[in-house]
């Protein structure tokens, strides 16, 4: 009991990034109705700015917020390059548009830098661990935890009590009557980049503490999680998305832990059996995007 | 004129939904546009907005071109559409419907135009936090005009504002109408009551096909039976 308790502040602290990736995703979904396959590649810049930043001396105190600023600059270089050409072209273009930009981001790395993993010490506090009663958690989970509260709530109060927050999801619900109403498209779009920037930037602190690393294609793994997650969530709810990447980082953990001798080596092959019985019985997610859960 | 439109022309592929269309409307004034189904009078409108571009002609705005500006340049120019089928914020509240339609006025302005609203439309006052997905057909109808009204528009233009509606709310809506003109308000109204608007506007335009068939005041175009057919809503 005490061992599934432990997985299970272990997933969701792994479940708290893909949460916050799953977010992002399910920010553009609601605005642009597109799937953003190039979202992983905000970790890779950042994880490249972080290497540089390592090796001019920097510590995690200076590199942290640089990993935010970077990835939510990528965020609107990315839309301003790319997205913005192809915002009035069909989804699937746009989908195809999200695809080439992981390639290419992949493949400039590849081509300038060096296709060789570029490694930077993690934080010293990685590994420690504390005890609450019978319990052992790490500091590392509990620090995700709180930090990804209080993204959430920030979120939230973004959404629910600001101008912008409150244009975003009245062009989530209709875009052609938010325009009609005076809302400035081209600035929730970009906004919509940058809040998504900004959310994936904070992912991407942990998950390059967590990595100690970063490659070309080191974005496809963030990827796969945070879009993964929003889907399994609910595409386009971003209660749905949360819930989403929590409930995906907790079942790899637990069943990596659970699940006997070698079959353990097979999780990620058991989480997408289960995802793809959640598709079969709950074809929209978990919860169902009304007009009322879209952004 | 404070809005004048000139020989504008719009095309859906290469089929022309309006047909070198002119009309204007002054500063005060209650303007009704009226005509049967696919006579084009969405697709003006549309094309006066900025939701549509128009290929030919040109609409000018208190002196100055606005032909093909993008819809928020156009509410900010001073122009706001309450679209057909109302198109309110389903999942906002009431409340922020409202806030949505005054995105473009300075901040500091905004409560005060809330108040004025809660003021002219008392039915939305008491369902200021309530989703506006909840509200009856005429009171999403009040919502509509009233979150047009956050942006002080100088030219008001609605699209079919009676609808769908049962015929006592088709009276709330003409009484809002008169009451908005009895303000001062300019208004450009589309509608398929004909005989109601031409009650109320101080002139209109005949569209049919695409095109303008007459135009005149109310009373002069109520007189025409050759009208008949697009006063009774006829099809084409």
């Amino acid at each position: 009991m005490t061992e599934l308790i432990q997985n299970v502040i272990d997933g969701l602290g792994r479940g708290s990034i893909y949460a916050l990736l799953a977010l992002g995703v399910a920010v553009i979904f609601g605005v642009m109705h597109l799937l953003n396959f190039a979202h992983g590649e905000l970790i890779t810049v950042s994880g490249y700015a972080a290497y540089a930043a390592f090796s001019t001396g920097w510590s995690w105190y200076l590199v942290a917020p640089l990993v935010i600023v970077v990835s939510i600059l990528t965020s609107l270089v990315i839309e301003r390059v790319a997205f913005s050409r192809v915002r009035n072209a069909s989804s699937f273009t746009q989908l195809l548009t999200s695809f080439g930009i992981h390639f290419l981001v992949s493949a400039m790395f590849v081509m300038y830098v060096g296709a060789r993993v570029k490694t930077f010490s993690e934080p010293s506090w990685i590994s420690d661990t504390t005890a609450i009663g019978p319990i052992t958690v790490e500091v590392f989970d509990l620090v995700v935890i709180a930090v990804t509260a209080v993204t959430l709530a920030a979120t939230v109060v973004i959404l629910q009590k600001t101008m912008f927050g409150l244009a975003l999801r009245a062009a989530a619900a209709d875009f052609d009557t938010a325009r009609l109403m005076g809302v400035d498209s081209d600035r929730v779009i970009r906004g919509a980049f940058a809040l998504s920037g900004a959310l994936a930037g904070i992912a991407g602190i942990f998950w390059l503490m967590r990595a100690g690393n970063t490659a070309p294609s080191s974005g496809i793994d963030p990827m796969l999680k945070g879009v993964l997650a929003a889907l399994i969530g609910g595409l386009g709810s971003l209660r749905g998305a949360v819930l989403g990447g929590l409930a995906l980082g907790v079942a790899e953990v637990v069943l990596r832990s659970q699940l006997p001798g070698t079959a353990a080596a097979l999780t990620d092959g058991v989480v997408f059996a289960l995802i793809a019985l959640l598709f079969i019985f709950r074809p929209q997610g978990l919860i169902t995007v009304s007009h009322a859960e879209r952004v | 004129m404070l809005l004048e439109v000139n020989g504008l022309t719009t095309k859906y592929g290469s089929i022309s939904a309006l047909r070198d269309v002119s009309l204007s409307v002054g500063a005060g004034e209650v303007v009704g546009l009226i005509g049967p189904n696919g006579a084009g009078k969405t697709t003006l409108l549309g094309s006066i907005a900025g939701l549509l571009s128009p290929s030919d002609g040109s609409v000018e705005f208190e002196g100055n071109s606005v032909t093909g500006h993008a819809p928020d340049k156009m509410l900010k120019a001073g122009l706001a559409l309450v679209p057909e089928h109302r198109r309110i914020f389903v999942d906002l509240t009431v409340a922020e419907n409202l806030r949505i339609g005054g995105v473009t006025v300075p901040k500091s302005d905004r409560a005060g135009l809330l108040d004025e609203m809660a003021e002219l439309f008392p039915v939305l006052r008491d369902k200021w936090d309530t989703p506006a997905g909840f509200l009856s057909g005429g009171e999403a109808q009040q919502l509509a005009i009233a979150r047009a009204l956050m942006s002080r528009p100088t030219l008001l233009m609605m699209d079919e504002p009676s609808l769908g509606l049962a015929p006592v709310l088709v009276d709330v809506v003409f009484d809002l109408i008169e009451h908005l003109r009895d303000q001062g308000r300019t208004l450009l109204v589309v509608e398929q009551n004909a005989t109601r608007m031409l009650e109320v506007a101080d002139r209109a335009y005949v569209l049919r096909s695409g095109s303008v068939v007459a135009e005149g005041s109310g009373a002069d175009l109520r007189s025409r039976s050759d009208l008949f057919d697009t006063f009774v809503g006829g099809a084409e």
